[in-house]
């Protein structure tokens, strides 16, 4: 078996390596076992690195937001080292477990909480040909796997044996299985457009980003991937003000450190799936596809950065958001949710449906521009009828708290008056 | 042994392990937790015969919603702390005639079944098939040849509990307003 090393360093430059390798052991099975386990490994690890750019990142724009200047000390320039320093100093911290904790429950909750995030980057592509594995059911595999979150939470808050925690953890576990409803209906949009599952033919079928078609439910995905991720205004899982730090109020050192990290990434592949579904991935105008003399892909580097410049403008978002809003009481939250995303969807989903069937049905060779303009007016309709009618709704609430007063026609004062 | 097979005896070992303590725990929620674990073997089992759908429906469904409710109704309906009072009750005599009679049913079918080819040979269905095989199930769920009327009595069902939950759980109104 011989490598050509030139080959093995190109392969490994324009992130083909595991196929390049793949091919060369093809016919040795145990090896191919050890490739997969490196993919494993790298797919897990890279997510967990990239928690430091990210939380480094996230602290200095808040800064910048609110007026402050941020880290500035820890690693020469703008605080760079400092999420290091943050892990190590949590690492060395001593983990303190409280009296009458409940073991079972309590132990295995921080990590539960970062394997379902890390665990969820399988199906994330990033770049032609350049994914984990490409499911034929991979958004069905995300929603099942981002449920057994919920579950540890609800350990952690059990496990505790704290009231604060518990709350918390009442809280999250209601605010997270509501707001999959509407995750989940937003995403079957793009769904039906593409007539897809998987995460590449989702990308494979935005030849115009799937955000013209359908702006609403984009915007419903996003707010909803906003509360799954009890990202503001959504945070009351932790409000401090109210129940301490929610569900890991107990937690110490790096246990704590797990759940952070958990959430970063889980923030993470919420902004690269928003990216997938909605802005077209890793496409950027066909360049993706570029592949130079030699076999070198060149396009797989182009994808990825475009996939990762479009994850960090939604997580921009995120973070303008969170330095912008306060916060929701718990009751706006349930009634946010039930009362408008969902019917919203609902309606979407419905007319997205009905639509693209009839256009198949009656014109079966339009353009995607033709197609794109169609959903788009329908979109544009949908969103112009809800704005009115929250308009009358919010008119009406405060006629209710603030009657308008005839002052002409006052009952007591013609009273009055005829005496 | 290949690598599969030894999979095979840890997961299934596992399934079955925790699904006996999910009946011989003492604490309650200590049996949830177990029952999930079990739920999850189970996904890895289907994970192991390929079936990917299957083990994600087996996630969705049991562990993200059953397993929850179930967790939920433990910690709203019991005095968690000092539930330590035996799991068993007085009927072991019928769990025993059912288990009995279920052994002897699995028992006789696979050995009857023992020596026939689908045993003999694994089953070599290419992958291609495999994606063919959801795809038409799901054309299926909605084709008027096919499954679509129980499909659309199951979506009734499920909104007369809605209705139902949303009645049971409404505030009752004051007989003289």
């Amino acid at each position: 078996m011989q490598i050509d090393p030139i080959q093995l360093l190109q392969s490994a430059l324009d992130l083909t390596l595991f196929t390049f390798l793949r091919e060369a052991f093809a016919d040795q099975p145990t090896a191919l076992f050890i490739i997969n386990i490196l993919v494993v490994l790298s797919l897990a690890t890279v997510p967990l690195l990239m928690v430091f750019v990210v939380g480094w990142v996230e602290r200095k724009v808040l800064a910048r937001m609110q007026d402050r200047i941020g880290p500035n000390r820890v690693g020469g320039r703008y605080g760079l080292l400092q999420m290091v320093a943050d892990v190590v100093k949590m690492m060395t911290k001593e983990v303190i477990i409280p009296a009458g904790a409940d073991l079972w429950a309590y132990l295995p909750a921080p990590v539960l909480a970062l394997m379902t995030s890390v665990l969820l980057f399988a199906v994330l592509p990033l770049a032609p040909a350049v994914i984990g594995v490409d499911l034929n059911v991979a958004v069905f595999y995300v929603l099942a796997i981002s449920s057994v979150s919920v579950v540890a939470i609800l350990l952690a808050g059990w496990g505790s044996n704290n009231k604060y925690a518990l709350l918390g953890a009442f809280r999250a576990v209601a605010q997270l299985v509501s707001y999959e409803v509407p995750m989940i209906l937003s995403i079957l949009v793009p769904i039906l457009l593409a007539r897809s599952m998987s995460t590449v033919g989702l990308v494979e079928a935005q030849n115009i980003p799937f955000i013209v078609f359908v702006p609403v439910a984009a915007l419903v995905f996003f707010v909803s991937s906003l509360a799954e991720t009890g990202r503001s205004p959504f945070d009351l899982l932790e409000a401090e003000s109210e129940i301490v730090a929610g569900f890991h109020t107990e937690y110490t050192g790096m246990y704590f450190g797990l759940f952070m990290a958990g959430e970063y990434i889980a923030i993470m592949f919420m902004c690269a799936l928003f990216s997938t579904a909605f802005l077209g991935g890793y496409r950027f105008f066909g360049l993706e596809e570029i592949v130079l003399e030699g076999g070198f892909y060149l396009g797989n580097l182009i994808g990825a950065a475009a996939l990762f410049v479009k994850s960090a403008v939604i997580f921009f978002l995120f973070m303008w958001l969170r330095g912008t809003l306060p916060r929701f009481r718990v009751d706006q939250v349930l009634n946010f949710n039930w009362k408008f995303m969902v019917p919203l969807t609902l309606v979407l989903l419905f007319t997205v449906a009905i639509l693209d069937k009839l256009i198949f049905t009656w014109f079966p060779d339009m353009t995607d521009i033709g197609r794109a303009l169609i959903h788009l007016a329908s979109n544009l309709l949908i969103a112009a009828i809800t704005i009115e009618v929250l308009r009358r709704r919010i008119q009406r609430q405060r006629q209710a708290l603030a009657p308008v007063v005839d002052i002409e026609h006052v009952p007591e004062l013609e009273q009055a008056h005829a005496h | 042994m290949t690598g599969e097979q030894i999979l095979f005896l840890v997961i299934s070992g596992l399934t079955i392990v925790t699904g006996i303590l999910v009946v011989t725990l003492r604490n309650l929620f200590h049996a949830a937790l177990a029952m999930m674990v079990s739920f999850l073997g189970v996904a890895g089992l289907y994970i192991l015969l390929d079936a990917g759908f299957l083990a994600a429906a087996q996630l969705l469904v049991y562990i993200g919603a059953i397993s929850i409710l179930i967790i939920f109704a433990v910690m709203l309906t019991r005095r968690m702390m000092q539930a330590q009072d035996t799991p068993f009750n007085g009927q072991a005599g019928m769990g025993l005639f059912t288990a009995v009679i279920t052994f002897a049913l699995i028992s006789f079918i696979i050995t009857r079944l023992w020596r026939q080819p689908i045993f003999a040979t694994p089953l070599d269905v290419p992958s291609e098939v495999m994606d063919q095989i959801v795809v038409q199930l799901g054309a299926d769920l909605v084709s008027a040849n096919a499954y679509v009327i129980p499909f659309i009595v199951a979506s009734l069902l499920l909104l007369a509990a809605l209705i139902g939950a949303i009645y049971v759980a409404w505030p009752q109104e004051e007989e003289a307003s």
